[in-house]
């Protein structure tokens, strides 16, 4: 059974589907890469199924629980926005402490500062995020996001204001997590970032997704780029 | 089987729990007052809603103090009207913040994406508020009582129980429609729009018991009223509960 499961899955605003009729499936182990121009409807996707809206007509499942109702799949699940979803006035501590405490993380404190170190932020644990620059910040998110050992992870565009060193120490997270079982969700404007972590290639426009491929079908980057331009422009 | 009506949550076997969530999630009322103790944790940090509320309600006490003729109207029979205005207003402000804090940088996302029930979402902000309202009573009634020149002793203790009903009141519909609002671009605005007109019989009937305790009236005579802010606070604060699970997914 899939990890992420999407049937028929739609979301509209109004008379405008930001999301039409999607069907998806994350295996465990899984990075799916999901490009597509701006308006796509990437984002609503990825909050659909992180249980942050409600589908106007069909189904995301987690784990076989459908959302946005099951708080067991809720649980399962990590988001990181291109928003830091942070509070600016607590220190980076108090914000991983506070996440760890929604999900019921035993010893929270510790789990907390291990998330911390993952991403080494761990220095700044006492900091308030206000005073942190926008790359820290990200640290911070995804220590946020990890640190209840989600097993599925949904992440729009995670490599937002992450410096090189930070950069690759979020692809080195992100692989050994889809090597420990997880599945994850990857939006990335970043074609070369994208394609460099995925197993599964997707490509969405105007709410569908108009393409699917194993990411070894899908070659070089710059080949993929040209036909990624074709399928967005047509 | 069907998703529970007050979590909103979809039953799970607890096989399902055990493959898909590794901890279990705090219950109903310790994650509410997690998300309580946070807000005010912020609140405190930053002073922002909390200094210009008690600024607003302090001075609004002083203002009114010089804006009438104490020799032809009675500091008692103005008093009770004009506390009840003051905290619904200052009151605003907490409330709008409330939701406020978590829309910068889309923080309510960690909540709605969190393993517990959405009623508890709200729960947690309604109580953040009602200790933030609570604060600015606790400085304002005495504030009030001093500069208007009234009996502090004997009404003190009554007039707080008064002022925790009503408080609970303001804030269960108060915090709704807080969340209701708090992403439109026009909600400090929309806010008070919408949320003062089901204030009206929580300020109604809080002056009306105020006046009664302040003129010496027996006690009898404001039961009837408090019997209402217990009604209204019992309704508002379920059906509110109830409904922000609706509102929280959309």
């Amino acid at each position: 059974m899939p990890l992420v499961e999407a049937a028929a899955l739609t979301r509209a605003f109004g008379p405008r589907k930001a999301v039409d009729r999607v069907d998806l499936a994350i295996e465990s182990g899984e990075c799916l890469a999901l490009f597509g121009p701006n308006g796509a409807g990437k984002t609503t996707l990825l909050r659909l199924l992180a249980g942050l809206l409600r589908p106007s007509s069909g189904e995301a499942r987690v784990g076989g629980v459908a959302l946005p109702g099951g708080a067991s799949a809720r649980a399962t699940v990590g988001l990181i926005s291109h928003q830091t979803m942070l509070y600016p006035a607590l220190t980076a501590l108090e914000n991983v402490l506070f996440a760890a405490r929604l999900h019921g993380v035993p010893d929270a404190r510790a789990a907390a500062m291990a998330a911390l170190e993952r991403v080494s932020i761990a220095d700044r644990a006492d900091t308030p995020v206000r005073a942190l620059s926008r790359g820290m910040q990200q640290r911070v998110t995804v220590a946020r996001a990890l640190v209840h050992q989600p097993r599925v992870l949904l992440l729009d565009e995670p490599f937002t204001g992450l410096d090189d060193a930070g950069s690759t120490t979020l692809a080195a997270t992100l692989t050994d997590l889809a090597e420990e079982g997880a599945a994850l969700l990857l939006v990335t404007h970043d074609v070369r970032e994208g394609l460099a972590l995925a197993t599964q290639v997707a490509v969405m426009r105007r709410g569908t997704i108009v393409l699917r491929e194993p990411r070894l079908a899908s070659g070089e980057p710059e080949a993929f780029v040209q036909r990624y331009r074709a399928l967005v422009a047509s | 089987m069907s998703a529970d009506l007050v979590t909103g949550d979809e039953p799970t076997t607890s096989i399902e729990r055990a493959t898909l969530a590794p901890f279990a999630p705090p219950g109903f009322l310790a994650a509410a007052l997690l998300i309580a103790r946070k807000d005010m944790v912020v609140e405190l940090r930053t002073r922002t809603a909390l200094l210009a509320a008690l600024a607003l309600s302090l001075l609004s006490i002083v203002i009114f103090n010089f804006a009438w003729d104490p020799t032809a109207v009675a500091a008692i029979d103005l008093a009770p009207g004009l506390l009840w205005v003051i905290f619904t207003f200052s009151g605003l402000l907490g409330l709008h913040r409330a939701f406020g804090i978590e829309q910068a940088d889309r923080a309510m996302d960690v909540l709605l994406g969190a393993p517990i029930p959405r009623g508890a979402i709200y729960t947690g902000k309604a109580l953040g508020n009602l200790l933030f309202v609570l604060l600015v009573q606790a400085v304002s009634i005495p504030a009030a009582l001093i500069v208007y020149n009234l009996e502090i002793a004997r009404i003190i203790l009554p007039l707080s129980g008064i002022a925790l009903m009503a408080a609970i009141g303001l804030v269960a519909v108060g915090t709704l429609f807080g969340a209701m609002t708090t992403s439109t671009r026009a909600s400090e605005l929309l806010l008070p729009v919408l949320a003062l007109p089901f204030f009206v019989p929580i300020v109604m009937a809080a002056a009306q018991a105020t006046t009664r305790l302040m003129s010496g009236r027996p006690a009898i005579e404001a039961v009837g009223w408090l019997k209402l802010l217990a009604a209204y606070d019992l309704v508002f604060a379920v059906a509110c509960a109830l409904a922000y699970g609706v509102i929280a997914d959309e």
